[in-house]
């Protein structure tokens, strides 16, 4: 037999409907609602700021180490905005715009980074997993949840999050892998904001793109701009369009970049050069978002800046709340050895109580 | 009553629960067309269909991961990983999810799932066939570790595992998959996790044993009954964790004198555990050290030497002679 060229069908598509100056492509400009645009404005100044306020709130030693978000409001938001309640969201650990957005409260995210796992409680009736810090093992609770919707015969979707170098973990080929085998309705969603703490993109993969790595798992992958909100918004809402109806899942590649650092305890000056971040800034998403609005006749500068003062009240109510809550919660160590299992064993009980006597003695000498 | 081979009587287990309970799925390698490659799940896809019993591409990471979202949504996956050897590309999603998902969601979510797989020597099988690598999952709070020794206590004890809220570890004795009958009621059995079993009474010297070595050791106290007139007490833990202590301790307090048998490599191992329990809950009341009959701190090896490296009747005979021994 003679060698022979095995025509692939697949095509990677870039999508970008807004330009770096906000200039919009008139003929994809997706059909959404008002509130919908500006509830995806609020909530992107939202991130950003509360982003700001975590970040100095660590540095004065009031929260410990936390993903800032910065720059990735639009890759984020743009594609839970797809989603409705009944939907499922995963995270990875830089996705706090859009825990948010799905119902999350600030107190609790601010109660998890401040020390208290009881901040990562997620609220009766929200359908999200609590951040996931291993990464890329999330995704494959993605593909999980969604193969339970489908086998539930429910219309729902799974939509999971996670960067540039959970692609080149086993778990995300995995993942894909599953889905596209069962053919589950699944959207994962790879924030790929150029560095993996010190490692950029091109020492993830040889590849072009990584929206290209759905190729080999048999499914659909974009490419998207993924500081422009309209095309993750549309680009994600095919996808989510497409689980729903059973034709399965799509990968999408939202190119954005990490303006800050990796967490708290990176310091990015070491590997990166800060023209390349002066570079990223000028694309980033909000600036380019306003514009849009405002040229829409959605928004003014006045409304940004009364919006402004509103979120930064939002904020300081939440942090005071927050700080009285971690107050309250700090004497309750014993909680550690709740849910553990559904049913504490013997022994744990023996251990709780060994550390109980020891507080108690603690207490009694203190007092 | 039937008599069934431990396979049958997993098999039997599988499908009274799959009948019993829509959430119930089987996914793993092989499971569906084939029936399992011990034929464990053999049947299944046909009465219950593709979609409750997965033929699932060849990715361990990728079972127990899906598994984990599949509990999360509220069904009860037991998932097949084909041999204990294979399991360890699934440890991370074991470790980092499956056992913390309750305690991190601080209980909004559990993960109902049973990793189920075969473990241990003495079927002479290739390399990374023959491990017995239970305290790897018995040392991580949040998992369960279940080893049955026979048809009937593998039946009970897989039931129980499956309706269990969190998640089990159900290692399967692939030594005795075959090597024995026992009779099976028809109708439904269950048996408590964390509770281990008396299942030979004596006053002498106490038998710690579980999974594949109960039957040596039960013979070990045939031997010493014959030859020694010594009446052992044998304790099948059945449950590595959460291990029943207490059981075993107030055998230990009875008799005063222990052997504890284990095919695990010896340190850090279930004896190990099992001895620091001893000396916790029954030190006064021991009148000889505490003695580990298990597999040696190497490599399992290859088959040529398998039942070398096993603990076998005779190796717990010596031990417990020597135990008998000891002046008090």
């Amino acid at each position: 037999m003679p060698r022979e060229t095995i025509e692939l069908s697949h095509q990677i598509e870039r999508l970008s409907i807004l330009d770096e100056g906000g200039n919009l492509d008139k003929s994809l400009e997706p059909e959404m609602d008002d509130a919908l645009l500006l509830r995806l404005h609020r909530t992107m100044l939202l991130g950003r700021e509360f982003d700001e306020r975590m970040l100095k709130l660590q540095r004065q030693g009031r929260l410990g180490t936390f993903a800032p978000i910065k720059g990735q409001e639009a890759s984020q938001l743009g594609a839970v905005a797809t989603l409705r309640a009944s939907d499922w969201l995963v995270p990875a650990f830089r996705e706090t715009a859009a825990q948010l957005w799905r119902g999350q409260s600030m107190e609790s995210v601010l109660l998890a980074y401040g020390g208290f796992y009881q901040g990562n409680q997620v609220p009766e009736g929200v359908n999200a997993l609590p951040v996931a810090i291993p990464v890329a093992t999330q995704i494959l609770h993605g593909a999980g949840i969604a193969y339970a919707i489908k086998l539930r015969g429910k219309d729902d979707v799974a939509m999971t999050f996670f960067g540039d170098g959970a692609t080149s973990e086993g778990d995300f080929y995995e993942a894909l892998n599953f889905a596209g085998v069962f053919q589950v309705p699944a959207v994962f969603v790879c924030q790929n904001n150029q560095w993996a703490i010190s490692i950029p993109r091109a020492h993830q993969t040889a590849a072009k793109t990584l929206a290209q790595k759905a190729l080999a798992a048999g499914i659909p992958g974009i490419q998207v701009d993924g500081n422009d909100v309209l095309a993750v918004y549309v680009a994600a809402r095919e996808a989510v369009e497409r689980a729903r109806a059973g034709d399965g899942p799509t990968l999408i590649e939202n190119v954005t970049y990490r303006l800050s650092v990796h967490t708290t305890a990176d310091d990015p000056s070491v590997y990166r050069d800060e023209e390349e971040v002066a570079k990223w800034e000028k694309r980033e998403p909000i600036p380019r978002f306003q514009k849009y609005l405002i040229d829409k006749g959605l928004l003014s500068e006045e409304d940004i800046a009364s919006l402004e003062d509103e979120i930064k009240v939002e904020i300081r109510e939440a942090v005071e709340r927050a700080e009285k809550q971690m107050e309250e919660l700090s004497s309750e160590a014993l909680t550690m050895f709740d849910h553990i299992y559904a049913e504490m064993p013997p022994y744990l009980r023996e251990q709780r109580d060994e550390l109980a006597r020891e507080l108690e003695e603690k207490e009694a000498a203190n007092g | 009553m039937a008599k069934l081979t431990m396979v049958k009587a997993l098999n039997l287990a599988l499908h009274q629960e799959m009948e019993r309970d829509d959430d119930v799925l089987v996914l793993g390698e092989d499971v569906g067309v084939d029936g399992g490659v011990f034929r464990v799940t053999e049947g299944l896809r046909d009465k219950y269909g593709a979609e409750r019993v997965m033929d699932t591409p060849l990715a361990e990471s990728s079972i127990i991961g899906t598994a984990v979202g599949m509990a999360v949504y509220g069904l009860k996956p037991v998932c097949e990983i084909q041999f204990s050897g294979f399991s360890y590309l699934a440890f991370q999603q074991l470790e980092s999810h499956a056992a913390r998902m309750r305690w991190r969601s601080r209980g909004a979510y559990h993960v109902p799932l049973v990793l189920r797989t075969p473990y241990g020597a003495g079927v002479r099988a290739l390399e990374h066939h023959s491990e017995s690598r239970e305290a790897y999952y018995a040392h991580t709070p949040g998992l369960k570790m279940v080893i049955p020794s026979g048809p009937r206590s593998a039946r009970a004890l897989l039931l129980s595992a499956i309706r269990d809220p969190d998640p089990v570890v159900f290692y399967e004795p692939k030594a005795i998959y075959r090597a024995f009958r026992e009779e099976v009621p028809e109708e439904e059995e269950t048996l408590p996790l964390g509770k281990a079993e008396v299942v030979r009474e004596g006053s002498d010297l106490t038998l710690i044993s579980y999974g594949a070595m109960l039957r040596p050791t039960l013979e070990a106290a045939d031997v010493l009954q014959q030859e020694d007139g010594v009446q052992s007490e044998v304790i099948d833990l059945r449950t590595i964790a959460p291990l029943d202590y207490e059981t075993f301790a107030a055998s230990a307090r009875k008799t005063g004198r222990v052997v504890i048998v284990n095919e695990a490599p010896r340190s850090f191992g279930p004896a190990a555990e099992i001895t620091a329990r001893l000396v916790e809950k029954a030190f006064w009341h021991l009148e000889a050290p505490v003695r580990r009959v298990t597999g040696y701190d190497v490599i399992v090896p290859f088959f040529a030497y398998e039942k070398t490296y096993l603990p076998d009747t005779g190796r717990i005979v010596h031990a417990a002679r020597e135990t008998l021994s000891v002046k008090s």
